[in-house]
């Protein structure tokens, strides 16, 4: 759906007033008692430390604090050459983290105006799909866990390890893969991927139907999901919002679609998938549906994927072939050049964001024509997620604080990199 | 009510599914031909070493965790079948991120990132690989896939001359045990 018609059906606020992302309590009641859940608090999914003041059980004040997995990692890229700098990518945002390395490329290949291979981009889409099931699971068991229901993320775990087999299949390691490269991917896939990547879909769709029996219709997964930590479109448009958490409030915005899509997108007939209501429920129900549309889009990649190369065939960018360094003096001082130099790209400023599991993932890069980036900026979707979480725990259970964490899904490698 | 029936009876089945657990330390996972473990160096089949001691690994690698202080050969000291060797060559274990960019970099197929993933050690010191540990093949080697499925690529050879079609030569042990 077009840009143009989701500012139709949700009218932008006359005058936008800035939300607080902190929430303070308004009275001065010495009863208040302030606890810190985190920074080592199982259900934080990772190191994320919320100051919450409570009245009896209910929240009224909350503060997060970040931080603590602060890694520099925009500042290592910008000491590397742009070829080096893309297996630090997939560590920021690690559970989805082929997007990190896709829209890093992307943002390289915008810069340098290069044209990549269409096989390419439809691997890059295969993968990038695998990624979002992948980190749509482990939402899912962690998640899960957090509201009290631990076989789900048993079965999640398990059917997340057939998604990791299929990367170290063909990319050589189970996460941060460095498998996308600028100009294409690193190589093709090998002849028994198709297979087992269809396997691995069949084996996906009957997980995901178990998934809806056990929490679907669940009674006690509805009382304590249904109609707790509300998000109204407005406010999520409001506050920035990206990704499922967004759709499952009932706006149809997703960037594989939106603006005519992306990459290997461009070719495939994408709908986003969108949820009402905009509660924990629906947050969960949009990513279990996300994983059956991923699942769907990489069986239609698979059958259409397109032959031809993997790997632009611009000599300035890609290493030359393996073979041609024992025979050929120029491609071997060709590749010594790529290796210690890198290339070289236009001056200039480029922004190419991507839909990531969580949402919007975008590098901005700003060249100042030399073979480093001069800086780097990533706009990752859990830190926008995580400014909106004080304004939905407002007078809500503590129990519900940890739900509503959960389902807006932070990954803090992502909030803090 | 019927519903959290419904909820348990899928537990309830599960019950009865064979277990997917592996006994690790007695059943080693065989790893794809692709995988990135510990690094090895190469000889050629005269025993001579394959590194010539150029550094591009060191330079490719991004997290700079490779040393290495080159050496002439000399006609009583003749280590390597090039000019020059590597006097000193280390991988700082600690830091490698296992990337794979040390095998891509280098134009003499001497390193190569093989099986073994157990590289757990009590001490950092433990952790810096010398030359002599990574020429030496490691104890326990962790078995891989069949290499014909699992790495030849999906496409005929014109297709595939990309630039990293390096794999292949990548475990050379492969398919062994
Ligand atoms: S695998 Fe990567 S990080 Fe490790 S030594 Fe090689 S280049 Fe360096
Ligand atoms: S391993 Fe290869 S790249 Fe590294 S110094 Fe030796 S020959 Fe050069």
């Amino acid at each position: 759906m077009a840009a143009t018609e989701e500012t139709k059906v949700w009218p932008q606020q006359d005058i936008l007033q800035p939300v607080p992302s902190e929430l303070w309590p308004d009275s001065d009641n010495p009863d208040l008692l302030e606890i810190n859940l985190g920074p080592n608090h199982p259900s934080t999914h990772g190191v994320l430390r919320v100051v919450t003041t409570l009245d009896g059980e209910v929240v009224v004040g909350v503060k997060c604090e970040v931080g603590y997995v602060h890694t520099g990692i925009e500042k290592n890229i910008e000491q590397k050459t742009y070829w080096k700098a893309i297996p630090y990518v997939p560590r920021m945002d690690y559970l989805s983290f082929f997007s990190g390395e896709t829209a890093f490329c992307m943002a390289t290949e915008k810069a340098l105006e290069l044209e990549v291979p269409r096989r390419a981009e439809w691997l890059r889409v295969i993968f990038q799909e695998l990624a979002r099931i992948h980190s749509h699971l482990v939402f899912l068991g962690t998640g899960s866990v957090d509201l009290g229901g631990i076989a789900l993320l048993f079965y999640c775990f398990r059917a997340r390890d057939e998604v990791l087999d299929l990367f170290e299949m063909a990319c050589g390691a189970r996460m941060h893969p460095r498998y996308c490269q600028v100009g294409g991917v690193a190589e093709d896939l090998p002849k028994g991927f198709d297979r087992r990547c269809r396997e691995m879909i069949t084996f996906m769709r009957d997980q995901i139907e178990q998934y809806y029996e056990l929490i679907g219709a669940n009674p006690i997964w509805l009382a304590r999901t249904k109609g707790v930590g509300v998000l109204s479109p407005d406010f999520a448009i409001r506050m920035g919002m990206t990704g499922p958490n967004l759709r499952a409030s009932g706006v149809p915005y997703d960037l594989r679609s939106a603006n005519g899509g992306y990459g290997g997108y461009r070719d495939l007939d994408f709908q986003p998938i969108v949820e009402q209501g905009g509660d924990v429920h629906a947050r969960f129900r949009i990513r279990i549906e996300e994983m059956r549309q991923s699942l769907d889009l990489i069986e239609k990649a698979l059958d259409g994927l397109p032959e031809g190369p993997v790997m632009t065939d611009d000599r300035k960018i890609a290493l030359p072939p393996r073979h041609e360094l024992h025979t050929s003096m120029e491609s071997l001082i060709h590749h010594f050049k790529l290796v210690t130099e890198g290339f070289e790209v236009p001056a200039g400023e480029v922004y190419a964001p991507i839909e990531s599991a969580r949402g919007e993932f975008g590098f901005h890069l700003i060249s100042d024509g030399s073979a480093r980036p001069w800086r780097v900026r990533l706009h990752g979707p859990a830190f926008v997620l995580l400014q909106s979480f004080a304004k939905l725990c407002e007078g809500v259970y503590l129990a519900d604080l940890i739900a509503i964490l959960a389902s807006i899904d932070p990954v803090l490698g992502d909030v803090d990199r | 009510m019927l519903d959290s029936v419904k909820g348990f009876s899928t537990t309830f089945r599960h019950l009865f599914h064979k277990p997917v657990t592996q006994q690790y330390p007695e059943y080693k996972r065989p790893v794809y031909p692709r995988f990135r473990g510990r690094h090895q160096l190469h000889r050629h089949d005269n025993g001579l070493e394959k590194c010539v001691g150029c550094s591009l690994c060191a330079a490719a690698c991004p997290s700079d965790c490779i040393r290495v202080v080159p050496a002439e050969n000399t006609p009583d000291n003749r280590v390597s079948a090039g000019e020059r060797h590597a006097r000193i060559y280390e991988i700082n274990m600690a830091r490698c991120i296992f990337c794979g960019y040390c095998e891509l970099a280098c134009p003499f197929d001497a390193i190569t990132l093989g099986n073994d993933f157990e590289l757990s050690e009590i001490s950092r010191e433990a952790l810096v690989y010398t030359k002599g540990m990574l020429l030496e093949k490691p104890a326990l080697r962790t078995p891989s896939q069949a290499i014909d499925p699992y790495d030849v690529p999906a496409q005929d050879e014109e297709h595939v001359l990309g630039m990293y079609d390096i794999v292949t030569a990548t475990n050379p042990e492969g398919a062994e045990s």
